[in-house]
């Protein structure tokens, strides 16, 4: 069997739970083991700009705190760890996330989703038809917990 | 008689109008439900699932 390079496939779920911290070690945060980071999820208008190069979390044309909407967004459960799928890296949060008795301040269409434990760095950007919601729930579902559809993928 | 949470606080859902859409395509499958009172939106929920997920193609480790 001759060698094969390539990145190992186990490096590309371990990134996301906090096991390799490479380089001189400038920006290595302190971690408490066994203590995962806080996910949270918040919804922005569609006149926000919202991008994947955006570093960090902040509420420029989030919904506005009214009618039950909190800025900051939700936390989002994590029951599922982090794993590797057809070599591909994978997670998926396990719950659906609802707001209640919402009325949203505008029209939205993208959810953000940071991590608040981490100066709010940014996680990714997600963005779906333009809603708008009157004296109502909104639910958004997680993907198949899959390969080719969890959240967040490392191919 | 039931009494639903609108706009307008508690109605009477039999005075409202229902309408219902779907999308589902590659990004993803949204149902919602709307409630009109008298040409007047005053209801309307919404259930998102994601299809599209954020990836990231690492590729492979570079040869010599």
């Amino acid at each position: 069997m001759a060698n094969s390079a390539g990145m190992a496939l186990n490096f590309k779920f371990e990134l996301m739970t906090g096991i390799h911290a490479l380089g001189p070690g400038t920006g290595v945060p302190v971690r408490t083991a066994g203590v995962a980071d806080v996910l949270k999820a918040a919804l922005f208008l569609a006149t926000a700009t919202r991008v994947p190069g955006d570093a960090v979390y902040n509420n420029t044309l989030e919904l506005a705190a009214s009618g039950n909407y909190t800025q900051g967004g939700k936390t989002v459960t994590m029951a599922n760890v982090p794993s590797l799928k057809t070599n591909t890296g994978t997670f998926n949060p396990t719950a659906n996330l609802t707001w209640t008795a919402l009325t949203s301040s505008g029209a939205f269409d993208c959810v953000v989703f940071y991590n608040s434990s981490q100066s709010n760095k940014q996680v990714s950007v997600h963005t779906f038809s333009v809603q708008t919601i009157v004296a109502a729930d909104f639910t958004l579902t997680m993907p198949a917990d899959a390969a080719a559809t969890a959240l967040l993928q490392i191919a | 008689m039931a009494m639903i949470l609108t706009s307008k606080g508690e109605m009477d859902d039999a005075l409202l109008e229902r309408r219902e859409g779907e999308i589902d395509n590659e990004v993803e499958h949204t149902t919602w439900v709307e409630h009109w009172y008298q040409g007047e939106l005053v209801k309307r929920s919404a259930h998102v699932t994601i299809k599209q997920s954020a990836a990231v193609a690492s590729g492979e480790a570079g040869g010599w």
